[in-house]
């Protein structure tokens, strides 16, 4: 039987995708120019006996998903960068109650309202420090709508397996561009779910680490009684102040992430192989950087794309080995330098980093890129 | 009448010292020993149970 | 027999850590006699809190108890509700906790009529951080933050209820122990969003910066302004001056909100 092909866009996709995964409860509050997710999951989860609410606003949008995962529903929520400030203090409780949950965030011009329609990369680092604390954080930037298809996928797979909120974050151009889908087929995608507790209710640790450093999580309602606080807690779920017990959790929740970066972390290499000249990008200046590569080629230099897939936890130690295999770095990006920051960290002087920012609402062309190239070659 | 007496006890790790329930106890059952509650006069007690009910620290216990 | 408390409370975790003479105890009280009465099962009843002394409160009981952030407990329990309409939920939170910080998630619960209990805990002023003012702190009150007196108007909490559309309001005070249950157990039972808002006193900082010379005084500050409902309807407004009304203050029926989801996934599976 054919596949069912659609023409999407990555909004629609996002939301197909989180259907997909299983996706239950989704909580949003109206934002450009991520509406369209919460549109479809309004039309589409109730078909599938899910559950839909418009709350007041952004904040009670991430309690509601929250509350949702912990009541056993896959839970989605869907916002851009104002949304996404809102929500940080919430994002910050899914991580210390270790509750899955995934964040779909549209990335569009900031600081403040800034340009509502106009594509952006610059929620990059609200991502991994936009809540207080230590925390985990696990960021995905997909660059088409097959792609967001994907990972919102993935995203649920993460969150589910990691016990930890999880960003898809997709520019405002890969969200609201259409372009051919391909339905992945039921069971063609892996579709991870949370692991149960096996032990008897009385028994029952929410933060039980003798199963490793991700313990099986109970749904309230399912026979388990526990505790859930924004607290720091003991493996118990309650309240602790004990120096030990506190050091231990902080660290064994960002563990969760840090010990498993190759199960996590993706990227794509085009070029690379003989690359003199690397392009690092994500979302869809990836996709002019690889014009740009191409046609640099054509001219004769050795150009390359590492494309990130996966921005938190980032991909250092390859950024590393390419740094000291290639001449020169270009990190083009629609921010002022958020990943050229991270680029350079991993680069550590072995290759010279050059960004292309653009804030001005305006996409990175692909000639920026080329003559850029030519420039540092 | 019951003139069965009824038992009061008072838990005093719980006890914090409140005052309330000797303060509000209708027939002065109860005083304060240092600073937690005790019973002094049982035999007043009417049953009434608002010591027990008023008590925001779970430390009295009535049993009529 | 005495009322068995135990059979609520976790193990290892009285004594609580309310001041001595807080009402919050005797309010905790209450909500386990409302739910002994009315035989809720444990694992099928989610207690959600804020942030504040009152929000510690699911902690000592053994439910699905959930203490979120402040003020959004209502959210969090929203979407416990949504998840699993099945679920008996109670949200127990301070008046700092409730109208200020969470007052939108608030009076969206109560618009939406969600069935649900939200408990407020009203001792007029912030506690846990050491007693600044809230919208519930009577005008001309000292508190930290107002050294010369309140110059804030002051929330009524039941008005805000029923102005926003909670279909069940109700009110008592610490000091009538034996009403709580009662109120609260009725208000549980209420199809629809409800509110319970107890009276409270906050001695450790509220009373001593106004004119409480102890817990007693303000016990009876609470006994003396109290009017049941019934008793006020043959007062005159004089008489009624600097009272407050106590007991069910407002009851409606109306469609409760996941009964009405439930019929939205009725409509979209059947495609109309």
């Amino acid at each position: 039987m054919a596949k069912k092909v659609a023409f999407l866009q990555g909004n629609e996709a996002g939301a197909q995708g989180a259907l997909y995964a299983g996706c239950k409860f989704f909580a949003g509050y109206p934002i450009t120019p991520s509406t369209e997710v919460a549109e479809v999951m309004s039309a589409e989860l109730p078909k599938v006996g899910g559950k839909f609410i418009q709350m007041e606003d952004e904040i009670g949008a991430m309690a509601a998903v929250i509350g949702g995962s912990l009541a056993g529903s896959k839970s989605l929520t869907a916002t851009s960068g104002p949304g996404l400030s809102l929500k940080q203090e919430l994002i910050g409780y899914a991580c210390i109650a270790e509750a899955p949950v995934v964040i779909f965030n549209v990335m569009r011009g900031g600081p403040s309202t800034g340009m509502p329609t106009g594509p952006s990369q610059s929620d990059v680092m609200s991502a991994k420090w936009g809540t207080h604390g230590d925390h985990p954080a696990i960021c995905l930037v997909p660059a088409s709508v097959q792609e967001i298809f994907e990972e919102t996928v993935r995203a649920f797979n993460l969150a589910e397996k990691y016990r930890t909120p999880v960003m898809i974050m997709p520019d405002e151009i890969v969200a609201h561009m259409r372009e051919r889908i391909v339905f992945p087929e039921p069971g063609e995608l892996e579709v991870i779910n949370r692991t149960a507790p096996s032990v008897p209710a009385d028994q029952y640790k929410p933060y039980d680490t003798k199963f490793g450093d991700v313990p099986p999580l109970a749904a309230f309602g399912s026979g388990y009684r526990f505790h859930v606080t924004g607290l720091n807690k003991a493996e118990d779920g309650f309240p602790t102040t004990k120096a030990a017990l506190v050091q231990a959790e902080e660290e064994r929740q960002v563990r969760k992430v840090d010990a498993n970066i190759d199960d996590i972390v993706t990227f794509e290499e085009y070029m690379l192989d003989d690359a003199e000249v690397a392009i690092v990008a994500f979302g869809s200046t990836s996709r002019s950087a690889r014009y740009a590569v191409n046609e640099a080629r054509k001219a004769g230099i050795k150009a390359g794309l590492f494309r990130i897939r996966t921005f938190w936890p980032f991909p250092d130690k390859q950024i590393k080995a390419l740094a000291s295999k290639v001449k020169a770095i270009i990190t083009p990006e629609m921010n002022l330098g958020m990943c050229t920051i991270e680029v350079r960290r991993c680069a550590e002087g072995k290759a010279p980093v050059h960004g292309i920012f653009r804030v001005d609402g305006e996409p990175i062309n692909p000639g920026q890129i080329l003559d850029k190239i030519k420039e540092v070659k | 009448m019951d003139k069965k007496l009824p038992t009061i006890e008072i838990i005093e790790k719980y006890c914090k010292g409140c005052h309330i329930c000797v303060e509000f106890c209708p027939t002065k059952v109860l005083e304060m020993q240092g600073f937690v509650a005790s019973v002094k006069n049982l035999e007043a007690c009417i049953k009434c149970m608002q010591c027990e009910l008023r008590c925001p620290d779970f430390a009295i216990k009535v049993t009529a | 027999m005495a009322f068995d408390y135990e059979k609520y409370i976790r193990p290892g975790k009285l004594p609580h850590i309310w001041c001595p003479g807080c009402g919050h105890g005797i309010i905790m009280k209450g909500l386990i006699r409302a739910i002994d009465s009315l035989g809720l099962e444990k694992n099928n009843t989610a207690i959600v809190s804020g942030i504040g002394c009152a929000s510690r409160l699911p902690g000592y009981l053994d439910f699905c108890t959930l203490h979120t952030a402040h003020g959004r407990a209502a959210a969090f329990a929203t979407g416990v509700k949504m998840a699993k309409p099945e679920m008996n939920v109670i949200v127990v939170g301070g008046d700092g906790d409730g109208t200020a910080i969470g007052g939108n998630h608030f009076i969206h619960a109560c618009r939406r009529n969600i069935d649900m209990t939200y408990i407020i805990m009203n001792n007029n002023i912030y506690g846990m951080t050491g007693g600044q003012f809230s919208p519930c702190t009577p005008t001309g009150a000292k508190a930290s933050t107002t050294p010369y007196g309140n110059p804030d108007p002051a929330f009524d909490v039941a008005k805000l209820a029923i102005g926003a559309g909670a279909t069940f309001v109700a009110r008592g005070t610490a000091y009538h122990a034996t009403q709580i249950d009662k109120l609260i157990a009725e208000a549980v039972q209420h199809k629809g969003f409800s509110v319970v808002e107890i009276l409270d006193d906050c001695p450790t900082t509220y009373g001593r910066r106004n004119k409480f010379k102890s817990v007693i005084e303000m016990m009876n500050r609470l006994k003396d302004i109290a009017v049941p409902v019934k008793a006020a309807e043959k007062m005159t407004p004089e008489q009624l001056q600097g009272k407050i009304l106590t007991g069910v203050l407002y009851k409606e029926e109306k469609p409760e909100y996941t009964t009405e989801y439930a019929k939205v996934i009725e409509r979209a599976k059947g495609g109309k």
